[in-house]
C-alpha cells in the first residue's frame, strides 16, 4: 500500500499505524525509545529519592510543607482525562474520520496546556512563598529536574501534536501521516505514565513524610 | 472459521465487523478510564484521611503500579496481537529502572 494512496472507510486498512514499512520501522523504534525513556525517569526518580528533603538548613521547605493536594489532584485530572480523549483520537483514526480525530486531538492538547499552566503556578507558587529554587538545596535540585522533565515532555507533546494537526490540517488522513497521529498519542500516554508515578512518589509519598 | 474467511473476502461485512469492534474497544477504554479515575481518588483520598505511613506508601504505590498497567496495556494497546517487542523494550526499561532506584535507595545512605 503506497503511503499516498487515498482511502475511504471501507477500504483504510485495520492498522493503519503498521500497514507500511516505514510505519513499522516507527512503531518499533518508538516503543524501544520509550524503553529508553523509562529508565532516564526511573533515574531521575532515583535521584529524587535519593535526595528528598535534603536541605542545609531547617528555614528551608521540605516536602510536607511545599505540596498542596487540591492543586495536584486537579492536574491529575487534566493530565488522565487528556489521556482518554487521546485514546478518542485515535478511535476515530482507526475509522478514518479525520475531522473527528482532530476535534479530540485539539480537546487533548487544551487539557495539556491546562496541566501546564497549573505546573507553572506551581513552581511560582514554590519560588515566591518558600524561596524553593533549583538551586537552593540537594532536594530542590532533585525536585525541579524530575518535575521539570516531565513538564519538558508535556511542551514537547504539545508542541507535537500541533504541528501534526496545522502540518496535516488540509492533507487529511493517509498512511503517510497515520503513523505520526499514532506515535504521538502513544507519547502523549507515557507522559501520564509518568505523571502516574510522579503524583504517587513525589507528592502523595512526599506528603505522608 | 468458514465465517472469519467469508468476512475478510467481504470488504462490507469485513468493514462493519472492524467498526464493531473499534466500538467494543472503546467502551473497554471507557471503563478503564473511570477505573483509573476511582484508583486516583482512593490514593488521594487514603492520603487526605492521614492513614498511618506504613499503610498508605505500599497501597498508593500499588494503586500507581495497576493504573500504569491499565495505561500501557488497555490505553497503548500493549495487549494487541503484535506488541512483541514492545513488551521486551518496556520491561527491560523497567528492570533497568528498577534496579538503578534500588542501587540509589540502599547504596547512597547505607
Amino acid at each position: 500500500m503506497a503511503a499516498e494512496q487515498k482511502f475511504t472507510q471501507q477500504t483504510w486498512p485495520e492498522s493503519p499505524e503498521q500497514a507500511t514499512l516505514e510505519g513499522k520501522n516507527k512503531f518499533l523504534g518508538f516503543w524501544l525509545f520509550l524503553g529508553g525513556e523509562t529508565v532516564l525517569f526511573a533515574s531521575l526518580f532515583a535521584t529524587y529519592l535519593a535526595l528528598k528533603d535534603s536541605v542545609p538548613s531547617d528555614s528551608h521547605a521540605k516536602a510536607t510543607d511545599l505540596f498542596e493536594l487540591p492543586l495536584v489532584f486537579l492536574m491529575t485530572m487534566l493530565l488522565l482525562t487528556s489521556s482518554l480523549t487521546s485514546v478518542f483520537a485515535m478511535y476515530h483514526m482507526k475509522n478514518y474520520n479525520f475531522k473527528k480525530m482532530q476535534t479530540w486531538l485539539f480537546i487533548t492538547v487544551a487539557l495539556g496546556l491546562g496541566f501546564l499552566g497549573c505546573e507553572i503556578y506551581e513552581f511560582n507558587h514554590y519560588y515566591h512563598e518558600y524561596k524553593h529554587t533549583f538551586t537552593s538545596s540537594a532536594f530542590g535540585s532533585a525536585f525541579y529536574t524530575l518535575v521539570g522533565f516531565h513538564g519538558g515532555h508535556v511542551v514537547f507533546g504539545l508542541s507535537w501534536i500541533i504541528a501534526l494537526m496545522i502540518r496535516n490540517a488540509r492533507r487529511g488522513l493517509n498512511l503517510y501521516n497515520a503513523p505520526k497521529f499514532y506515535l504521538a498519542s502513544l507519547y502523549w500516554h507515557f507522559i501520564d505514565v509518568v505523571w502516574v508515578f510522579i503524583f504517587t512518589v513525589v507528592y502523595l509519598m512526599g506528603m505522608v513524610g | 472459521m468458514a465465517n472469519l474467511q467469508q468476512n475478510s473476502n467481504n470488504p462490507k461485512a469485513s468493514y462493519e465487523y472492524r467498526r464493531k469492534k473499534h466500538a467494543e474497544e472503546m467502551r473497554m477504554q471507557v471503563i478503564t478510564f473511570t477505573m483509573m479515575i476511582f484508583f486516583t481518588v482512593i490514593a488521594f483520598a487514603a492520603v487526605g484521611a492521614g492513614f498511618s505511613k506504613w499503610f498508605i506508601i505500599p497501597f498508593v504505590l500499588l494503586l500507581a503500579v495497576v493504573q500504569v498497567i491499565f495505561q500501557l496495556y488497555y490505553f497503548m494497546h500493549m495487549s494487541h496481537k503484535g506488541h512483541e517487542a514492545a513488551q521486551l523494550f518496556m520491561y527491560s526499561g523497567v528492570l533497568v529502572g528498577f534496579i538503578t532506584i534500588l542501587t540509589f535507595l540502599t547504596i547512597i545512605w547505607w
